[in-house]
Formats: structure tokens, C-alpha cells, sequence
């Protein structure tokens, strides 16, 4: 059996950070998926913070984690208010239609 | 063990915001439209009040409140004082443009007291955690602000645009204090101070270029710059001020603080990533401003370049450095809002305009415009009799001091290039075929312009010796 160690969650994190980042920049199609990537980002870093946390034996990073959830929570309180507001305008949300400005 | 009542007297300026805001809320929410103007001069009062109170309750000496969450010292003084100054100056320059274009709410005046609120959070914090809290705050004010123009389609566009990368920045920032916290070992900055001082493990330098990446974001240093102009030209122009001013001049303290203070050991890490972003924001803002045809874009485009010198200074890493760097963003404040000033006088009968052609001959239009404008655009250019002459020249030499003798020679040549663009602005207002004339603004917009145009040439004699007066305590209390 293999043992589960600190550099396995930090991977993990690692590669959920990843696919957020990238799921930002590729995604061509609907910006509901941006901010799905956002939220996968947060996650992540909230993997690190309570591995760290526990690797640490530190409540800290714990309680940054609560922190985090928080803000994202109201950041996807305001993104989709602010989607919201975009879509009355502009009568759909997809990605390349975001062009109203450029230079 | 202090007491809560004590740490909270500390804390004097930050709760009086809170509670104005949160009263304002509810008096804006009970009484609806008629309260507008009434909520708008009452939150410049209390921004002025909150900058007296912090001025009056200010030792010499730095003080820790809440177990050392937030640090109180000169510099986070200097900044506050500034922040509280420039939001409230906004609040009395934007009120003309949102009446016109009909888009006053009292929302309006309690979001900016919100993100003035983060951005004094910020510039205190002394741990990851408050930093983090104090951002966010400034941030999702920030973005509500960007879309605060509900049924243009343009400030939407900018308030989504400037909320997905903003929230990727704050992804990015999140990672790389996660990464410090691990390896470091505490949220804490003497701890991490401690951390970096004992061994800089690989996974420290990580998170600190995570870290520094997602500030970058918040001061739109080139490459991560790509929101900056789209969301400048979107927003509504008081908003843009607003951008353009404080949140810059919080961030780029918050740096200051990070990489003079935790991070001071790895310098030899951080260095090459600061001069990284600061030559290309120097190169990117100066030449992309060239093509520009709005005014918010090229108003976007040379606070890049702007930020680019102010991190010549962050990257001479010394006591000199961030002397010349509180000095520079001090009078890059003034000047900015002093030209915002300008932008907001623009109004032609049919309704505001932002092309840079429209001011075509505004010297025969409106003189006095002209002339303030003229000098504000010759100082940020840096041309010699002006003060914002002097704020280039000590960047340069603290980064000589430095080492960096070549990143001056680079900055000194680009503002050549800077100057080419500034200098068109004031040809087109002199010598161009004149456009039709502005119909005339509130009397605050010239007074504001010819005030900060004012400090920048016969005013300099007196307060550039106090800029700096003030920026040699603040850099003081980090060294």
C-alpha cells in the first residue's frame, strides 16, 4: 500500500489549479464555465492551505480556508450579478462576443 | 494582552467607514432617491474626517493591533492619508458627470467608502489573512463600481471584464500564499520574514512569485495588463478617476510593504522578476498609447507605463527606493486626478465626449483649461522646471544607487517616447483647427485642474520638500 503523504495533496491542488487556469483562457464558449473555473482555483488553494494546515499542525491555515470560502462566495455573488447585468444588455453571454472594446 | 475597546481605538479611521457605510446603507435604503446628494456630501466628509482622525492618532512609533493582524507605522499613515484624500477629491469631481448622464444612486458614494475601506486594510496588513481580506474587499467593490452604468452595454462589458481577471488575479495571489503559508509556516510577516531569512526553500520562491503576480494584476503591470483599457474606457469617467488613483497607489504600497518586509531576503529572487515587469510595462504603456484616439485609453495606457517606473524604484529594493517610489506615486496621484479633472470638463452639448480630437483648440475655448491641462501633460511627461520632473529623476537615482544604471538609461529613453504622446495631446489643444466648443462644467472641474496643475509648477517649491519630508518617514519605518 502507498502511502498518502503531503506531496500527493499538494498535486492534487496543483492540478485542480491548473485545469482552472486553463479552463479561463481555452474556454471560447460561455463565461457560466468562467467562473466555474474561478471557483475550481479557490478550491484548490483551499486544498492547500488545509493540508498545510495539518502538516503543519498550525489551525492558521485552517481558518484562512473558512476565509476563503466566504469571499468566494460573495465574488460569485457579484460575478453573477454583474453577468446578470451584462446579459439584459447584450442578450447573451458567450465568450467571443465580448468585444465591444479592443486596441 | 490588549483589550478589543483599545485595539478598536486603534483602528479609529477604518471604523468610522464602517460605520458611515453601513449607515448610509440604511439611510439611502429608507429614503430612497432624495437622499442621493445628501449621502454623497456626507461621505466626503467622513473620508476627510477618517484622514484627520488618522493624522491626529498617529505615534511615531509602529504599533500592532490585533495581535499583530494589522501594523500601524508611517507608511501605512502616508497611504491612508493619501487613499482618503484622492477617494474623497473623486466623490467631488464625479458628482457633475452622474447627474448627467443620469446615473446617480446612492450606492454610488457607499461603494467607493467600501473599497476605500479595503484599500486601508490593505496597506496596514501585517498578515496574509488581512491583506487577503482587505483586497477582496477593495476588489468586489471595485468591480460593482466598473458596472455601475447598469444600461450601457460598454461599463457591462468592462465590469465583467475587469471581474474575471480580477478574480483570476486573486486565484493567483490565493495560491501563492498558500504556497508561503506552507513553507513558511505562519501567516504572520516577521514569521515569514523569519522563514525567508533562515533558508528560501524552492516552494517559498514560488509562492512569492504567485504572490507578486497577483498584484501585478491590481496594478496592471504588463503582462498582466490586458483589463486595464477596456476597463478604463468603459466605466463611467468618475470611476475611471477613481481606478486610476487610489487602488493604484494602495497596491503599490501593499508591495512595497511584501517585498521590503517578509520577502526582504530573497531580493536576489524577487529582483528579476520586479525589473521584468517593469520594463515591459514601461515599453507596452508608452507604446500602446501612441495609436490611442480615446482619452480613458491613453489615460489607461500611461498609468502602465507610470506603475513601470514606480517599480524601477521597488526593484532598487533600498531605503532610496521606496523613498523615490512614495514620492512618485504621490505626485503621480495629484496629477492624475488633476487630469481626470480635465477629462470630466469634456462636455459638448449633446452630452460627454472622450475622443482626444474633440479637445482640438480648447486653448481658444476655454483658456484656463488649456493651460492646466497643458502643465499637468508636460509634468507626467517629466519635462525639467516640473515637479513631476523630479519625482522621474529619484527614481533614477535611487536605482543607480542600486545597480540598475541600465533600467534608468531605459526608463530616461522610453519617457522620450512617453513624451511624444503627451506633447500631442497639447499640440492638438494650441495649434489644432478648434472643435466645438465645451459647454461650460461645475466650477469645481477647472478649480480641481488648476489646483493640481498649480502644485506641479510654482507649487512644487513647497510641496515637493513635504512629499518628500513625508516619504523619508514613511520608507523609514520599513527599514
Amino acid at each position: 500500500m502507498m502511502d498518502i503523504g503531503l506531496g500527493h495533496y499538494l498535486a492534487v491542488a496543483a492540478i485542480m489549479f491548473s485545469i482552472g487556469v486553463f479552463g479561463i483562457f481555452v474556454n471560447r464558449k460561455n463565461v457560466i464555465v468562467i467562473l466555474m473555473s474561478v471557483e475550481l482555483i479557490l478550491l484548490s488553494v483551499n486544498i492547500n492551505f488545509v493540508t498545510f494546515s495539518t502538516y503543519l499542525n498550525d489551525l492558521g491555515g485552517q481558518v484562512f480556508a473558512l476565509f476563503v470560502l466566504t469571499v468566494a462566495a460573495a465574488e460569485a455573488a457579484v460575478g453573477l450579478a454583474i453577468l446578470v447585468v451584462y446579459f439584459r444588455n447584450r442578450g447573451n453571454i458567450a465568450v467571443a462576443d465580448i468585444n465591444l472594446m479592443k486596441g | 494582552m490588549t483589550s478589543f475597546v483599545s485595539n478598536l481605538s486603534l483602528i479609529g479611521p477604518e471604523v468610522a467607514l464602517t460605520l458611515a457605510a453601513l449607515a448610509l446603507l440604511v439611510g439611502g435604503a429608507v429614503r430612497g432617491e432624495k437622499a442621493n446628494n445628501l449621502i454623497n456630501t456626507i461621505s466626503i466628509v467622513v473620508l476627510l474626517f477618517a484622514a484627520v482622525l488618522g493624522l491626529r492618532s498617529a505615534g511615531a512609533d509602529p504599533t500592532q493591533a490585533f495581535g499583530g493582524a494589522l501594523i500601524l507605522d508611517r507608511l501605512a499613515l502616508f497611504a491612508k492619508t493619501a487613499i482618503l484624500l484622492s477617494a474623497a477629491l473623486v466623490l467631488v469631481i464625479g458628482a457633475g458627470f452622474l447627474k448627467i448622464e443620469k446615473i446617480v444612486k446612492y450606492e454610488y458614494a457607499i461603494l467607493i467608502l467600501l473599497a476605500t475601506l479595503g484599500m486601508m486594510v490593505m496597506v496596514s496588513a501585517n498578515d496574509l489573512l488581512s491583506l487577503y481580506i482587505g483586497l477582496e474587499l477593495q476588489s468586489l467593490s471595485l468591480y460593482v463600481l466598473a458596472a455601475f452604468n447598469r444600461s450601457s452595454l460598454r461599463a457591462s462589458e468592462a465590469g465583467l471584464k475587469y471581474f474575471v481577471l480580477g478574480a483570476l488575479s486573486s486565484g493567483l495571489l490565493l495560491y501563492g500564499m498558500s504556497l508561503v503559508y506552507g513553507f513558511a509556516g505562519t501567516t504572520r510577516f516577521e514569521g515569514i520574514a523569519e522563514a525567508a531569512h533562515m533558508d528560501a526553500s524552492v516552494g517559498l520562491v514560488i509562492g512569492v512569485v504567485f504572490v507578486l503576480s497577483g498584484l501585478a494584476f491590481k496594478i496592471s503591470a504588463v503582462p498582466f495588463h490586458m483589463w486595464t483599457p477596456d476597463v478604463y474606457q468603459g466605466a463611467p469617467t468618475p470611476v475611471t478617476a477613481f481606478f486610476a488613483s487610489a487602488p493604484k497607489f494602495a497596491a503599490i504600497a501593499l508591495i512595497a510593504r511584501l517585498l521590503m518586509g517578509p520577502f526582504s531576503d530573497m531580493m536576489d529572487q524577487w529582483q528579476q522578476v520586479v525589473v521584468a515587469l517593469s520594463v515591459l510595462s514601461m515599453t507596452v504603456g508608452y507604446f500602446g498609447a501612441i495609436m490611442q484616439r480615446n482619452i480613458k485609453r491613453l489615460m489607461a495606457y500611461s498609468s502602465i507605463a507610470n506603475m513601470g517606473y514606480a517599480m524601477i524604484a521597488l526593484a532598487a529594493g533600498s531605503q532610496r527606493g521606496l523613498e523615490a517610489l512614495l514620492l512618485y506615486m504621490g505626485l503621480y496621484l495629484i496629477t492624475t486626478l488633476g487630469m481626470f479633472a480635465c477629462i470630466l470638463a469634456m462636455r459638448q452639448s449633446e452630452g460627454m465626449v472622450e475622443n482626444i480630437d474633440d479637445l482640438a483648440g480648447l486653448s481658444q475655448n476655454q483658456r484656463g483649461l488649456a493651460i492646466s491641462f497643458s502643465v499637468l501633460l508636460f509634468s507626467i511627461a517629466g519635462l525639467p522646471p516640473m515637479a513631476g520632473f523630479f519625482g522621474k529623476l529619484y527614481i533614477f537615482l535611487a536605482a543607480v544607487e542600486g545597480g540598475l544604471l541600465w533600467l534608468a538609461i531605459y526608463g530616461a529613453v522610453l519617457s522620450v517616447v512617453g513624451a511624444f504622446y503627451y506633447l500631442r495631446i497639447v499640440k492638438i489643444m494650441w495649434f489644432d483647427e478648434p472643435a466645438p466648443a465645451f459647454v461650460p462644467s461645475s466650477l469645481v472641474l477647472p478649480l480641481t485642474a488648476g489646483a493640481a496643475a498649480f502644485m506641479m509648477v510654482p507649487g512644487a517649491v513647497w510641496l515637493l520638500p513635504a512629499l518628500e519630508r513625508w516619504s523619508q518617514a514613511a520608507a523609514a519605518s520599513l527599514f
